[in-house]
């Protein structure tokens, strides 16, 4: 696969993974524990957006069986084609699991800042240093 | 029968949590909570007894039936590291200490009983289940649980381990779950056995390699394998002493079994270690991790670091036996996870008398301790020789099979070098036995106050070293059942 061609088929691709490494990089490079927290939401919603990325069938539709007794089978066949629901439903498990896990690091990062008197980072190690 | 009980593995410390969030009363809780565990640990060992020897127990969760529906499966992998987590468990449950966590006060410490509970559901549950993306959601259950577990430690630094912890995990989670939906793209299915029938790995096949890259990563910063170890020192010496007991006896060992799990049973032996040759990354960091994290051991002054570290050399020792890819040393680093789990799962019991009545485990607190409490440091002795390796100990019955291992697959130097390693061991062993017994206290720091930890304590910890002897003498139920798990994985199932 040529660059020009794995650019335009995969675009979506290398997006996400730009994302990625934005967060990763706040997550290493920030020294801010809330700043951390928001590196590991987008690292994470990266991820989710993966799935996301991976459900769309190309001419699909919202997985929706069209119409009920009224419609008929002429409008909600079988030959509608659907974009896949499974990784949607697989996402709203992982953005659950993403929110708990956002709602713990700003509660230690309050437990942190009542016991440190800072959330930076290396403030609070340096304060350790410093007390042993 | 056997498999409608099977789902109640993970239900019950499931809806226990709740329970005790509700009743609110800390001496309920507590043995509401030790009778679950019992329950579960008696449920374990039914399905062991029932498996052992081949058999398998499937349930499928709602009546769907696989591969669309979710399913708990049971093999002998799955029901020895059932066995484990639900004993070490129920022996540091039933250890009484004596108030609870530091920062947790009397009127909120049922909502500690309720997230160890959740830890517990969830660490069986990514042992039972058998649908990919479920074991993700397990895998944070249990490990948002360890991260609050931790945090509750005395020192203000147990809060910022937590959080460490708290980032890498997530970052591991997040590797985990991207490596689930390569696999995902790859074959349309998320059942494990699924997978791993439509799985054809290939190494031109850039999405599957990704998809193992991912997992393998994820999983190896969950099960900290060096050099991604960072989170674990800290976090084992600032959690609870509880907790670094529990933690240290099971989370890493759960994430063991999902990387043997991925390796075996989902890409399969022949593309990992034949064509892929993984064992040339991991042999080489499962050597390092047993010299650096041992040699780093050495020279720590607080024993709760000096056991961290040691965790970290032990699961080189487990890695290495994964990096064989044989019966032998698959078999030994699987055993591995139970005798480890024995013995360091026992000295931080132990570390926990000490901290009760010594109030510190700092090296030059322990300055005679030895004739002051000589039961809890009895235990701590059989601990330490079993770290070391020394025969008739449990440490002993694992690296025997480790080097066998590693000798069936003709590495003579790296077996040489596990036996080096136990040196060092030695060192750091000795180090602590030699404060304990023959070292005077300082003036500064009289022990004539310190008496013999109460039964409630030392009763736990020493059941845990007599296990270490016990399963030192007879193999039967560890190796006997770690062998047939080792050939079940290395023949693709689980």
């Amino acid at each position: 696969m040529n660059l020009p061609e794995a650019l335009s088929g995969l675009w979506a691709y290398w997006l996400l993974i730009a994302l990625m490494m934005v967060g990763l990089y706040i997550v290493i490079a920030r020294d801010n524990l809330i700043k951390k927290v928001m590196g590991l939401n987008i690292f994470q919603a990266a991820a989710i957006l993966f799935y996301v990325t991976m459900a769309k069938v190309e001419g699909g539709t919202a997985p929706i069986v069209p119409g009920g007794a009224d419609h008929g089978a002429g409008h909600g066949g079988h030959d509608v084609l659907y974009s896949n629901p499974l990784p949607h439903v697989l996402m709203l498990t992982a953005i659950v699991v993403g929110v708990a896990t956002t709602a713990l690091a700003l509660a230690l990062a309050v437990r942190i800042h009542g016991d440190y008197g800072t959330s930076e980072e290396d403030e609070a190690v340096a304060y350790d240093m410093g007390h042993g | 029968m056997i498999e409608k009980i099977l789902v109640l593995e993970v239900v019950l410390p499931l809806l226990a949590a709740p329970v005790c969030v509700l009743v609110r009363h800390p001496r309920f809780c507590r043995l509401f909570s030790l009778g679950v565990v019992a329950a579960c640990f008696a449920i374990a060992v039914a399905l062991l007894v029932e498996v052992r020897g081949g058999g398998v127990i499937s349930y499928e969760l709602g009546g769907w039936p696989p591969p669309l529906g979710i399913e708990y499966r049971v093999s002998t992998v799955n029901a020895y590291l059932l066995a484990l987590v639900t004993s070490m468990a129920l022996v540091v449950f039933s250890f009484d200490s004596r108030g609870g966590p530091p920062r947790v006060p009397e009127e909120r410490r049922h909502l500690y009983y309720a997230v160890f509970l959740l830890c517990i559901s969830g660490l069986l549950g990514i042992a039972i289940t058998g649908d990919a993306f479920n074991i993700f959601v397990f895998l944070e259950i249990s490990s948002l649980s360890s991260y609050i577990l931790v945090s509750l430690g005395g020192h203000r630094r147990a809060v910022m381990s937590a959080f460490y912890y708290l980032v890498m995990g997530t970052i591991g989670g997040v590797f985990f779950m991207l490596g689930v939906g390569l696999l995902y793209q790859a074959t349309g299915t998320l059942n494990l056995r699924d997978i791993a029938a439509r799985l054809e790995p290939s190494l031109d096949d850039r999405g599957t390699v990704l998809a193992l890259a991912l997992l393998v990563v994820g999983i190896s910063i969950k099960l900290a394998v060096f050099p991604l170890h960072h989170w674990l020192p800290n976090a084992y010496s600032f959690a609870p002493p509880k907790v670094s007991a529990f933690l240290a006896a099971t989370a890493t060992k759960v994430s063991f079994y999902l990387l043997a799990m991925v390796l075996f049973t989902i890409f399969g032996a022949p593309f990992v270690f034949e064509e892929l040759r993984l064992q040339a990354v991991l042999l080489p960091l499962s050597i390092l991790a047993m010299f650096l994290a041992s040699g780093a051991a050495i020279f720590q002054t607080d024993l709760r670091r000096l056991l961290a570290y040691s965790s970290v050399a032990q699961i080189g020792y487990m890695t290495l036996g994964l990096s064989t890819a044989n019966a032998t040393g698959l078999a030994g680093g699987l055993v591995h996870l139970f005798n480890h789990a024995v013995m360091k799962g026992g000295l931080f019991l132990v570390v926990a008398c000490l901290l009760y009545r010594v109030g510190s485990v700092h090296i030059d607190a322990l300055a005679g301790i030895g004739r002051r409490m000589p039961l809890t440091s009895a235990a701590l002795v059989i601990g330490g020789l079993s770290l070391i390796g020394v025969p008739g100990t449990v440490g002993f019955v694992s690296k025997w099979y480790l080097v066998s291992g590693v000798l069936e697959r003709g590495w003579t130097a790296a077996a040489v070098l596990i036996l080096l390693s136990s040196l060092l061991a030695l060192v750091y062993v000795g180090k602590v036995v030699e404060v304990l017994y023959f070292r005077k206290p300082a003036e500064t720091q009289p022990i004539d106050h310190v008496r013999e930890a109460p039964l409630g304590m030392l009763a736990p910890a020493w059941v845990l070293a007599a296990a270490a002897v016990f399963f030192g003498l007879t193999t039967d139920w560890t190796y006997g059942v770690a062998r047939e798990a080792a050939e079940l994985l290395l023949a693709g199932g689980i």
